[in-house]
């Protein structure tokens, strides 16, 4: 019985994105930099999964690379079972949303206006919103807990209601996978926490992959089924108790005034 | 939905507006013409001086038909780039491309000189004068382009095509130095800007060149929409960037460089007339920015027409001091009431 239960469990948590001997880095005139070689990672449905790393250890590079802005040095990208080289933009644009860091332009967009920016790749030519359509955006909405907040302006509201929006907007295109780069920086504590658990609830309740990157260790410590951890050595990618058990977490920071204590799932300044 | 209503009431409006607009455009002017002779000769029929007749089938409704297409294209392609550059002080004029359009009619009106005969009359027909504007206006947009990669500051781009601007003024003072007083008045006259000039055929040449541009303008509606969050979240949304930018830089380019060749680098229109769109129907939809922007810049370039022709009066101003005269401090008044200027 028990079995059978893990079997469809299993089943349940289909791979949505996998890398096989993944190498990443830049090329450029001077010769390639290589970030990580032998990357082989997987993305299940369902799970909520944190990137963790020092600055400038090439998360970004990593989110780029698995989500085919850029090419890997070498070895394969797969979502869905199919290479990401091979998608069309439209394709996979009905697979994989984002929630990047970066400003948005000038514009009076209202929240809704934003949101509804996220169906996209299944309108017509000019972008008419069907009654499909606007049922799905009003279910984003409401996921997110913005549904009072529809029609005022993207400018008009706070930092952490607008990463809000913008996870919205990633959830009406309607894609097995989510990537969030940093979404939880320049928010207190308070927003941090609930953006985080906002989050949890969201790939529960709609067997979505979210994978974000984030330098809140502590709590990507709490809330995340799975951590993906960049250290100069190696990557490695594994729920976040065995993460602990295994002491994984004592070489994320090469400083000796930074300690993991194990037992309390946090890191002490000494 | 309290917009939509709004939205619907506007339209109407400028509707009304519109053809109040061309009527009094065909109506005004330096020779007095009674408003029932107007429809009359309008209408196809025999109006009781045969000279009011020839005026307003020969000069007034070409000029007007002229002032709707200048005023569209130009708006559209102010608010093509505003959304590409992601900058609320694009336009044909800030950019450069009025000044690259410039350039290369210079070339063809001040250097025809240098080519030999059959080679001059070739460039110096409709076709020849359209091609160069076209072709200056392209020139600079890739350029605008190369080094809005480059730097990826917007300021930049600004300060690009202010340097174009100066570039070609001194380029023009250099050709003009050797050139004929003939082919400088020629020029001059052009630069001031003129929407009277057009025979039929160039109007049916202007209409193509305008339509062109509008339809890639309309095809582009859903990429603009999705450049509102930039080009990586664009990206991401399944736009082609590439080939959406594509069109956009054509459709401009064809917009405001046939309009210059015909109708004179006209300034303003293309930078102001977006923000009163934006201002007045409070959105960001470029279905609906679309419209208005047809609209209000059919609307405002047949007013500067009017002011233009001074009526009652025996004089015309050019028709590029009267839009900066007008142009301009709609931009400062846009800069200084809002804070966030979209």
């Amino acid at each position: 019985m028990s079995q059978q239960l893990r079997i469809l469990a299993s089943l349940k948590m289909k791979n949505i994105l996998t890398t096989s001997n993944l190498n990443i880095g830049y090329k450029s005139k001077k010769g390639v930099t290589t970030i990580a070689e032998n990357l082989n990672l997987s993305l299940a449905s369902g799970k909520l999964i944190t990137l963790i790393g020092a600055n400038g250890i090439g998360k970004s590079t990593l989110l780029r690379t698995i989500t085919g802005i850029q090419k890997p040095l070498s070895g394969n990208v797969y979502l869905n079972e199919k290479n990401i080289s091979a998608y069309k933009p439209l394709e996979l644009a009905q697979n994989l949303s984002l929630v990047l860091t970066e400003k948005l332009p000038p514009s009076n967009l209202s929240v809704f206006e934003l949101v509804a920016l996220g169906r996209q790749p299944y309108t017509n030519w000019v972008g008419t919103l069907t009654p499909e359509d606007i049922v799905k955006v009003n279910e984003a909405l409401a996921l997110t807990q913005i549904t009072h907040l529809a029609k005022k302006r993207h400018f008009e509201i706070s930092d952490g209601q607008l990463q809000k929006v913008l996870i919205s907007r990633a959830l009406a295109q309607d894609t097995p996978l989510i990537i969030l780069d940093e979404p939880t920086t320049h928010l207190d504590l308070l927003h941090k926490v609930s953006l985080f658990k906002l989050l949890k609830k969201l790939t529960q309740e709609t067997e979505k992959c979210i994978l974000f990157s984030t330098h809140d260790i502590d709590l990507a410590i709490q809330l995340s089924d799975e951590m993906i951890m960049m250290t100069p050595e190696n990557i490695v990618q594994d729920e976040p108790c065995n993460l602990i058990s295994n002491g994984n977490f004592s070489n994320l920071f090469k400083d000796e005034h930074i300690i993991f204590d194990a037992e309390k799932g946090k890191f002490i300044v000494t | 939905m309290a917009n939509k209503k709004r939205n619907t009431i506007l339209f109407v409006v400028l509707s009304l507006g519109l053809l109040l607009m061309f009527f009094a455009s065909i109506s005004l002017g330096s020779v007095t013409i009674p408003l029932k002779e107007v429809f009359t000769s309008l209408t196809g029929g025999q109006a009781t001086k045969s000279t009011w007749e020839y005026i307003i089938i020969n000069y007034r409704l070409p000029k007007a038909i002229t002032a709707v297409l200048v005023g569209t294209g130009l708006s559209i392609s102010g608010l093509l780039m505003q959304t590409l550059f992601r900058n609320p002080l694009a336009g044909p004029d800030v950019l450069g491309l009025s000044s690259g359009a410039s350039l290369g009619v210079a070339f063809v009106i001040l250097g025809a000189g240098f080519l030999p005969s059959f080679l001059s009359i070739i460039a110096l027909s409709s076709y020849g004068i359209v091609l160069a504007s076209t072709l200056g206006s392209i020139l600079v947009l890739f350029l605008v382009l190369w080094v809005s990669q480059k730097l990826r500051d917007t300021m930049a781009i600004l300060i690009i095509g202010l340097m174009f601007g100066s570039f070609t003024t001194s380029i023009v003072s250099v050709l003009s130095y050797f050139s004929t007083a003939e082919q400088l008045q020629k020029f001059t006259f052009w630069s001031m800007g003129n929407l009277g000039n057009l025979s039929w055929t160039n109007i049916v040449i202007l209409t193509v060149c305008v339509g062109i541009g509008l339809l890639l303008s309309v095809k582009s509606i859903k990429s603009l929409n999705a450049l509102l969050l930039g080009e990586n979240y664009a990206k991401s949304m399944g736009l082609n960037f590439k080939q959406a930018r594509l069109i956009i830089i054509f459709a401009t380019s064809i917009l405001s460089g046939a309009i210059t060749a015909f109708a004179g680098p006209v300034a303003f229109i293309g930078i102001a007339v977006p923000h009163i769109a934006k201002l007045t129907f409070q959105t960001s939809n470029h279905t609906i920015l679309f419209w208005s922007t047809l609209f209000y810049g059919s609307i405002i370039m047949l007013f500067c027409d009017i002011v233009s022709q001074m009526p009652g009066f025996d004089v015309t101003l050019p028709i590029n001091a009267v839009t900066s005269i007008i142009g301009a401090p709609v931009v400062i008044w846009l800069l200084v009431r809002k804070r966030n200027f979209q």
